[in-house]
């Protein structure tokens, strides 16, 4: 079970609190309505499955009931980090790169 | 009469002499003392056989001493309290115990499974894959009388009557195993006042310390266990937990600790919590976990009387049973000799010990040769004879590398053979952190690889098997793991204590031991004795061509039992690597996953069962309901009355008498679960009008609009009403079951998406309490209890909403209708809501109001053609599919959610399905719900689905049957006829039509 830290309740909290959000950094089209069926399809359906860093959305559920990101490794599940929405994460592949 | 305890020393052991305790086996009565495992007390008792194995059906004895143990494999107790699969080496005996061997029904002495025995040998790896797949329907079959007759325990019938509970603990140091290493490190983590929780499965803290003759400085091994244990004891920062199994280490240093607090007690004595799960979160975890004596491969090694080494020095020293008269030891290691001088200290007869290294001269060894002991080197046990009991062992000369045999097989008559392969460090709870067990050739085993969490192992769990060596690891990791958590500089006061220790020789890497003939025809050599994984399979599995060792142990079965392949595991390795030429530390081993050992359903669900399974929620209204005769519907956690039948009423008849209330008089609903949001904010119109399909932005105060959400693919997610409050304020409804995950919804869009939105969401579904008035005297019933508005026609008209006072109560009423009829919500504060239930009630009753719960609602709705999201969608149907275009904005100016999708290829084809009405050809004929619908009746197997029925019921109110029905392009086929064919080999016929059945002008809600 991990632990999350929570950016806007600063405090290290358990799991169960949250929920996860999917990937992170998916920008919704300005425009849908002139997007190609292939293009929006993209947006829809398909994610990233990296073994390595993953950013990705929680929200705290059982708490502050906000939004934010996280940076986690898939393989250890270790956290490296977790931002408000918004702000870009600093540890990306090949910076810190895999643990294991 | 008891049985003699043949076994018995007459001194020696940790065990009471002055408590003897009486115990039935397999339904014998026998006796041992208090103090006693099950198993010490059946070898003490002289009985070789406890259970029988898997596939083959044969008798197996003990071969170890702890949680290793594959063979003593019992269940416990009776009746409800019965727990299946424990290890006889790990329960304690008390008095009036009950034990049984699961292996072998209907009994261990007459076996139906050695009737398969026979058969067994054509029963190769992969049996069960190559046999008993086909036909599919058979393997059900196959299955139960295998599981049965071979036996993996009973899991009780009854309800479990006893107590578990649950402490979450945060630590600064968690120490696993209080063996030396692990006494030393928890002492030297206390010394900094940090927070130290010692775990040992074990009944006494100790470790290997229980069973030895070291001596640490001036003091025996026992006493300074003794003193240590104390000093532990009398520290407020360390937690000590005997009896308690670290089962699983999770992420991010979180541990799971099963603790047996009165399972070792006479039941009638018991009280407080059966089992205690811990749950852990601790800022360092050392491993001291220690080591596991492996046993040797070689014919017929499964004949009870064949036991580790070491296994037999504990049953010596440790609670005074010799389990046998006349001693083979066989060895490729000196630390096994120990088990020869103990052996010959308790003035039994050691006819040899058994060396396959061609010279050995450690100090162990000389100690036995100095007791007169026959040491035969560079020879192998590679036999045994004996059926239920060894009687000889087979004994020849093996080559240098023991590979093979080199001379003639001699017969050493005996009744007990222990052996030792060397010892494997208990690398699972390491393994579990998802660490790679790294082969170690000095070693001779695997040991934890490099894990990213907290954590360190230390002492036999990475191969220091020196007494010093353990204490002093202990000391170092235990104060710099305090260190790391934030107490303590680091620095050990460890100061090294004279044991007496001389350094052993090398042991030689033995596994498979050779036989005269090879692994293929020589008689099963036994690698994993619980579920009867041979050499002989094993080397198969390499030549069908299985190479990974996680493949092979899948297509063998090796190690799948409840013991994990503690004892097999590892021989099982070698053999694979041997046989495809490679190096152990290329074949690798398996991973390792928790429970380590099993681990009681009680013991992880706690006090979350029956009532406290998961949470309840009531309205205001709910004891009106239970003392009115509610028959309950769970939505989500919500009980909501389903209907209320009347003496002696049938579920039909009370439905069909509540609709007709509703469609003649008048009914009350009470609708306090459905999902409110209070949303506020200078863009809360703009938001909506982003999230639901039509537009908020020209909604005035008093108004109210119905609306549907799409996620953005398109698909329905929710619908309700919202209410226009005030200026930029809004009450959304939503679904009963998707009012989180509604609240969710909103909270990311605006969070994510558009944060420069003024908005804000609040659920305020549990602050009001909803009594729907719905029927043509609805008005006649509000009026009697609210005389501040004017309830005329004209002046609160359908999709209004007003502020009223209601039986005295500040009220929000809304007329909007889910019925069809004139229908009037009434919300109040939720405390009032009993009150205004009851007022309601009073009111009514001159025009017989009646009380209706979901199923009539769910008829009512359904005559209207109303669609329940979630019931007649199920995420894959769009606005169109339900023949709700009219509620979509395509000329709203912001794309809002889900929009884009509507005009995507899938979304436009031809061929959808389309939500519709059914007509049964049979009026009184309900079709059942999720009836798979045909064109042809007759069309061969397998027919072409046209799609199913979503909604069925029957209508008192219209005399015939109503379904709703989602069919491939069905809008354009109304009037066509349409088939369901059912499971009892019927048809039943229906004619496709409108999906509105009652009132499609909707002039009734108008009224």
């Amino acid at each position: 079970m991990l632990q999350v830290h929570c950016p806007y309740c600063g405090e290290l909290r358990e799991e169960e609190e949250f929920s996860y959000g999917g990937q992170a950094h998916i920008a919704r089209p300005e425009e849908p309505d002139s997007v190609s069926d292939k293009d929006w399809g993209s947006y829809l359906f398909f994610r990233k499955n990296p073994r390595g860093l993953h950013h990705e959305m929680w929200n705290h559920t059982a708490g502050c009931r906000r939004y934010f990101n996280v940076t986690r490794h898939t393989v250890t599940y270790e956290i490296l980090e977790t931002y408000p929405i918004g702000e870009q994460p600093s540890c990306k592949d090949g910076i810190h790169g895999e643990t294991s | 009469m008891p049985a003699l305890e043949v076994n018995r020393l007459a001194t020696g052991g940790l065990i009471d002499r002055q408590q003897r305790v009486n115990f039935t086996f397999n339904g014998r009565s026998l006796q041992g003392y208090h103090g006693d495992t099950l198993a010490s007390a059946l070898l003490a008792n002289g009985i070789k056989v406890v259970g029988r194995s898997f596939k083959y059906g044969r008798p197996r004895g003990v071969v170890g001493h702890g949680s290793e143990e594959p063979n003593a494999i019992v269940q416990v107790g009776s009746g409800a309290e019965t727990i299946p699969n424990l290890r006889a080496t790990q329960v304690e005996i008390y008095e009036g115990l009950e034990a049984a061997s699961v292996g072998g029904w209907p009994s261990v002495d007459f076996d139906l499974m050695s009737i398969v025995g026979w058969f067994g040998r054509l029963m190769p790896p992969g049996f069960y894959y190559k046999t008993f797949m086909w036909p599919a329907r058979f393997w059900m079959t196959y299955e139960h009388i295998i599981r049965k007759a071979a036996g993996l325990g009973r899991a009780p019938q009854e309800r479990d009557p006893d107590l578990y509970d649950r402490l979450n603990h945060h630590c600064d140091v968690l120490v696993v195993g209080a063996g030396p290493a692990g006494l030393s490190a928890a002492l030297e983590a206390s010394r900094t006042g940090a927070r130290v929780i010692l775990a040992d499965e074990q009944q006494q803290l100790g470790g290997s310390l229980l069973s030895t003759h070291s001596s640490i400085g001036a003091q025996s091994g026992g006493q300074w266990l003794q003193e240590t244990c104390e000093q532990l004891a009398s520290c407020d920062n360390v937690t000590l937990l005997p009896r308690s199994t670290v089962f699983g280490y999770y992420d991010h240093n979180f541990l799971g600790i099963v603790e047996r607090r009165t399972d070792h007690q006479v039941p009638s004595q018991r009280s407080g919590a059966r089992q205690r799960l811990h749950r852990v979160r601790a800022r360092q975890v050392i491993l001291a976990t220690g080591a596991i004596e492996r046993p040797l491969v070689f014919a017929h090694n499964d004949v009870p009387g064949v036991m580790l080494a070491s296994s037999v020095s504990t049953y010596i020293n440790r609670y005074g049973v010799a389990p046998g008269t006349e001693l083979v030891l066989f060895t490729a290691n000196d630390s096994a000799y120990q088990c020869a001088l103990d052996w010959h200290g308790a003035g039994r007869s050691v006819v040899a010990v058994v060396d396959s290294r061609a010279a050995p001269d450690g100090p162990l060894v000389k100690a036995c040769r100095r007791a007169g002991i026959t040491v035969i080197a560079a020879h192998g046990v590679i036999d045994v004879k004996g059926g239920n009991a060894v009687r000889a062992a087979l004994v020849a000369p093996l080559n240098e590398e023991g590979s093979a045999v080199i001379g003639s097989a001699r017969q050493l008559d005996c009744d007990l053979i222990a052996c030792s392969g060397g010892w494997s460090p208990v690398v699972h709870l390491s393994s579990q952190t998802g660490a790679k067990p790294l082969w170690d050739k000095e070693v001779i085993g695997f040991l934890p690889g490099d894990s990213w969490q907290a954590e360190c192992s230390v002492g036999a769990a990475v191969g220091s098997y020196t007494l010093l060596a353990c204490l002093a690891e202990g000391a170092s990791a235990g104060a710099a793991a305090a260190a790391r958590a934030g107490h303590g500089n680091g620095e050990s006061m460890f100061v090294a204590p004279n044991t007496q220790e001389q350094p052993e020789h090398p042991a030689q890497a033995l596994f498979l031991v050779p036989h005269t003939r090879g692994t293929s025809r020589a008689p099963k050599q036994f690698v994993d004795f619980q579920l009867d994984v041979t050499a002989a399979a094993i080397e198969l599995a390499a030549r069908e061509g299985y190479q990974s060792v996680e493949h092979v142990k899948r297509y063998t079965a090796m190690g799948f039992g409840t013991d994990q392949g503690k004892l097999g595991n590892i021989n099982g390795v070698a053999i694979l690597a041997q046989t495809l030429g490679q190096d152990i530390a290329d074949t690798g081993t398996t991973m390792f996953r928790p429970c380590y050992t099993p681990t009681t359903f009680g013991a992880l669900a706690g006090r979350d069962v029956v009532d406290l399974f998961d949470p309840e929620r009531y309205t205001a209204m709910h004891r009106w309901h239970l003392e009115h005769n509610a028959q309950w519907e769970n939505v989500g956690q919500w009980k909501r009355p389903r209907y209320f039948p009347n003496a002696g009423e049938s579920m039909q008849e009370a439905v069909d008498r509540e609709c007709l209330a509703v469609r003649n008089s008048v009914g009350l609903l009470d609708a306090s679960t459905l999902g409110k949001i209070d949303i506020q904010g200078s863009d809360a119109a703009e938001f909506l009008t982003r999230i639901y399909t039509n537009s908020y932005l020209k909604l005035a105060p008093g108004r109210c609009r119905y609306g549907l959400m799409l996620k953005e693919d398109g698909m329905i997610f929710d619908d309700g009403v919202t209410a226009c409050i005030d200026e930029n304020r809004y009450l959304m409804h939503t679904t009963t079951g998707g009012a989180a995950g509604v609240l969710a919804w909103l909270e990311l869009w605006h969070q994510t998406e558009w944060p420069e939105l003024d908005v804000y969401f609040t659920s305020v579904t549990d602050h009001w309490s909803t009594a729907t008035i719905s029927g043509p005297n609805a008005r006649n019933v509000l009026a009697k209890v609210c005389d501040d508005i004017d309830l005329a026609a004209d002046q609160f008209k359908f999709l209004d909403w007003r502020e009223a006072t209601v039986a005295g109560v500040k009220a929000r009423i809304f007329r909007i209708s889910f019925t069809g009829e004139l229908t009037y919500e009434v919300n109040v504060p939720s405390h009032y809501g009993r009150h205004l239930w009851e007022a309601l009630i009073a009111a009514g009753e001159e025009f017989t109001i009646t009380p209706y719960g979901t199923e009539t609602m769910h008829v009512l709705r359904a005559e209207k053609g109303f669609i329940i999201v979630g019931q007649d969608t199920d995420g894959s149907m769009t606005p169109q599919d339900m023949d709700m275009d009219w509620i979509v904005g395509h000329k709203k100016s912001f794309s809002f959610v889900g929009k884009r999708s509507l005009s995507r290829s899938d979304s436009v084809r031809e061929g959808r399905k389309q939500l519709v009405g059914l007509k049964t050809r049979d009026p009184q004929r309900v079709l059942p719900e999720g009836s798979q619908l045909v064109n042809d009746p007759n069309q061969p197997l397998p027919m072409s689905m046209q799609g199913h029925v979503t909604s069925s019921y029957f209508s008192a109110c219209l005399g015939h049957s109503i379904a709703l029905a989602v069919v491939k392009g069905g809008l354009s086929r109304k009037g066509e006829v349409i088939y369901s064919p059912q499971a009892d080999g019927s048809v039943i016929e229906a004619e496709i039509v409108d999906s509105v059945f009652y009132d499609a002008e909707g002039e009734r809600q108008h009224v």
